[in-house]
């Protein structure tokens, strides 16, 4: 899936270059990040092209503003995260608002809980893309492949205690994803 | 299951695993934990005892039941459940295990992968203990959370939007050279395509072909070898620019061998194939797209200046156009390993496929100077001698479609210039009909649509185009 172990040193690098005006740069940024981007964007959103549309504004954010990127609070990809994550609740909340029928209280409190849903959806997400490999294989195996935790242990070849550590902690991992108010890894510092 | 009466409040939810189920719960927990939620340090700092901090002190006594059943087990994915008597006993009796080992099974039970034994056992220790409960209660809920992740295939067009739409809101400092930008939308697409493949699309068997001596010739390899020769004769364009060549090492083992040339695009590539110990896997990916992102990064720090030109085996070409090279092979192999795979693919954009077609026209008056000295050229034809830079017979090559347009080109030496006035025939082709037979993949004969004039010179400049193709 996603390059893990990508050292901090690229992402300061890219913030230099960025900085500097590299278009080159941009390229790379997008190859290593749009279906990051994309696919947080589309889990908030629901729908293709406004997908696209915020992907548009995430990588015209990181151009623009790559000095709003802080090294010290975290690896690049999390704050790349961050920022479709904030964009695209802006944006559902913008599009959500517009279609609400006027002065109905009951309508706001849904939309609140609707961009609530679609904000720890997405934090899951993340969460999921961005968990260990031994960890996501084991929440594969045993969710979508319905393996009970011993045939996990098998087909991971590794023990059952180790089988069952993989998967509390698996979930432990992704149920930090209502942390509402957070955005992914990054401290909500954008 | 059952047994464990304080739970039915939630039977509704036992068979739940979508967006709906954590509604419930929802507005419970979000505040409950305050630290941040990177999941590179949590699952450093929280993988030896696994306990993640909970602010809620354990279910009251008198408070409702929390803790939701597991989602349907494994067992009721869709097949017939077992008859009673295939059980064994009506109900498995719960085991005597100890409060660490219970803990430990909660990830388990929360996705239903426990033995009946091992969850009724776990659903009785859940009544008792209070911070188990809760983080049942929490693990539970995080099973909700997970989705089937959806298709990642993202609109190859959408890079160059999202690209071009930033490069309009803040103008580059370093811009990537307009040459090399087919080359980087090519890399790209073909590294998109690469995405998602698995071992079976990897080692799936590739035929590459090309002409040699008017002679359709091919070689079998794989997915990942081809991505392998074009590392390998990438290389050659990255040894120009002062980058390491990705060979190297290969070269060096390969010395002792002594098979030839390994200079030019082939040999480099036969050297990287027969050199490698094993064939090459999906790990040949992460340096060929290194590469290809260090060439781009690095025109556009040197430019076109200071006359720079790759060296091939046995011509060579300016950088700009070698870049341009390399763009159109990249999208010849990427069709190649398409077709291998029985994937879509469309053709380059317009504007970057003009470019390409516009190099292989200029190439032709070489390519048919060499075919005359290698003796190919139609017999009894006598070139007339034209004076270098004075207009001379000139054949039409007029191309069809968004990327097309049309080339005159000098028949009779490559120092002639292309004449409306000395024309003696006219071709007309589809811009990618046009870019495969170029790439040897449409055998001469079968390629042009339409065409008047002089049948030699047509049938000269359709070989030519053949020929310019190579491994």
């Amino acid at each position: 899936m996603a390059q893990k172990d990508v050292p901090p040193r690229w992402d300061r690098k890219m913030q230099q270059r960025l900085a500097r005006g590299e278009a080159a740069a941009l390229g790379e940024m997008y190859d290593r990040f749009a279906s990051l981007v994309h696919s947080l964007a589309h889990r908030v959103l629901g729908d293709e092209r406004a997908a696209d549309r915020v992907t548009r504004e995430v990588f015209a954010h990181v151009w623009e503003h790559p000095e709003t990127y802080d090294p010290k609070q975290g690896p690049l990809r999390s704050w790349v995260a961050a920022v479709t994550h904030r964009l695209a609740v802006q944006r559902l909340r913008a599009t959500e608002t517009a279609a609400l029928p006027q002065g109905e209280s009951g309508s706001a409190q849904e939309l609140e809980s609707k961009l609530r849903r679609a904000s720890v959806a997405a934090r899951a997400d993340y969460i999921v893309h961005s968990m260990p490999a031994p960890l996501r294989a084991a929440l594969e195996l045993a969710y979508f492949q319905r393996r009970d935790y011993r045939q996990t242990a098998a087909d991971l070849g590794v023990t059952e205690d180790e089988a069952r550590r993989r998967l509390r902690l698996g979930l432990q991992l992704l149920s930090t994803a209502h942390n509402v108010g957070t955005p992914p890894g990054y401290g909500g510092a954008v | 299951m059952s047994s464990a009466g304080g739970f039915e409040a939630h039977e509704g939810n036992g068979e739940h695993r979508g967006d709906d189920e954590r509604d419930e719960y929802l507005g419970r927990d979000e505040d409950e934990f305050g630290g941040a939620a990177d999941t590179g340090s949590a699952a450093g700092g929280g993988a030896g005892d696994g306990d993640v901090p909970s602010g809620t002190g354990g279910t009251g006594p008198g408070g409702p039941p929390r803790i939701p059943l597991p989602r349907a087990s494994v067992e009721d994915g869709g097949q017939p459940l077992p008859g009673p008597a295939d059980l064994g006993s009506p109900a498995p009796v719960p085991l005597d295990l100890s409060h660490d080992v219970l803990k430990s099974l909660l990830g388990a039970w929360a996705l239903a992968a426990c033995s009946p034994a091992e969850t009724a056992a776990v659903e009785e220790h859940l009544g008792a203990c209070g911070s188990c409960a809760d983080e049942a209660l929490r693990l539970r809920e995080a099973v909700g959370l997970l989705h089937q992740p959806e298709s990642l295939d993202l609109d190859p067009a959408l890079r160059t939007r999202v690209l071009q739409s930033c490069l309009n809101r803040r103008p580059p400092g370093i811009p990537v050279p307009e040459w090399a930008s087919p080359y980087d939308a090519e890399t790209a697409r073909l590294d998109a395509l690469l995405q998602d493949f698995g071992d079976a699309e990897w080692h799936a068997p590739v035929r590459l072909r090309w002409f040699e001596a008017d002679q359709a010739t091919s070689r079998r390899t794989t997915v990942a070898g081809v991505i392998a020769h074009l590392l390998s004769v990438d290389g050659l364009v990255a040894m120009a620019l002062g980058l390491e060549d990705p060979l190297a090492e290969v070269l060096e083992r390969d010395k002792t061998r002594e098979q030839g040339s390994v200079a030019g695009p082939a040999g480099r590539t036969e050297a990287f194939w027969r050199t490698s110990h094993f064939p090459p896997t999906r790990s040949v990916r992460a340096p060929w797209r290194e590469q290809s992102h260090s060439l781009v990064r690095t025109v556009s720090f040197t430019g076109g200046a200071g006359g720079l030109t790759v060296p091939y085996d046995d011509f060579q070409l300016p950088l700009h156009d070698a870049m341009l090279d390399r763009a159109f092979e990249c999208w010849v192999h990427a069709e190649d390993i398409a077709e291998a795979v029985d994937y879509p693919y469309d053709p380059p954009a317009p504007r970057h496929l003009n470019k390409m077609i516009d190099l292989a026209a200029r190439m032709l008056p070489t390519a048919l100077a060499e075919r005359r000295r290698a003796g190919l050229s139609a017999p009894g034809q006598t070139p007339h001698l034209v004076p270098a830079g004075a207009p001379g017979r000139s054949l039409r090559l007029e191309i069809e479609g968004a990327a097309g347009g049309e080339w005159l080109i000098p028949l009779d030496s490559p120092a002639a210039v292309g004449s409306a006035e000395f024309e003696v025939a006219h071709v007309a082709l589809d811009g990618v009909e046009f870019c495969k037979l170029a790439a040897g993949h449409v055998p001469p004969e079968e390629a042009a649509a339409g065409q008047v004039g002089d049948r030699e010179a047509i049938r000269d400049v359709l070989f030519a185009a053949a020929g310019l193709s190579r491994m």
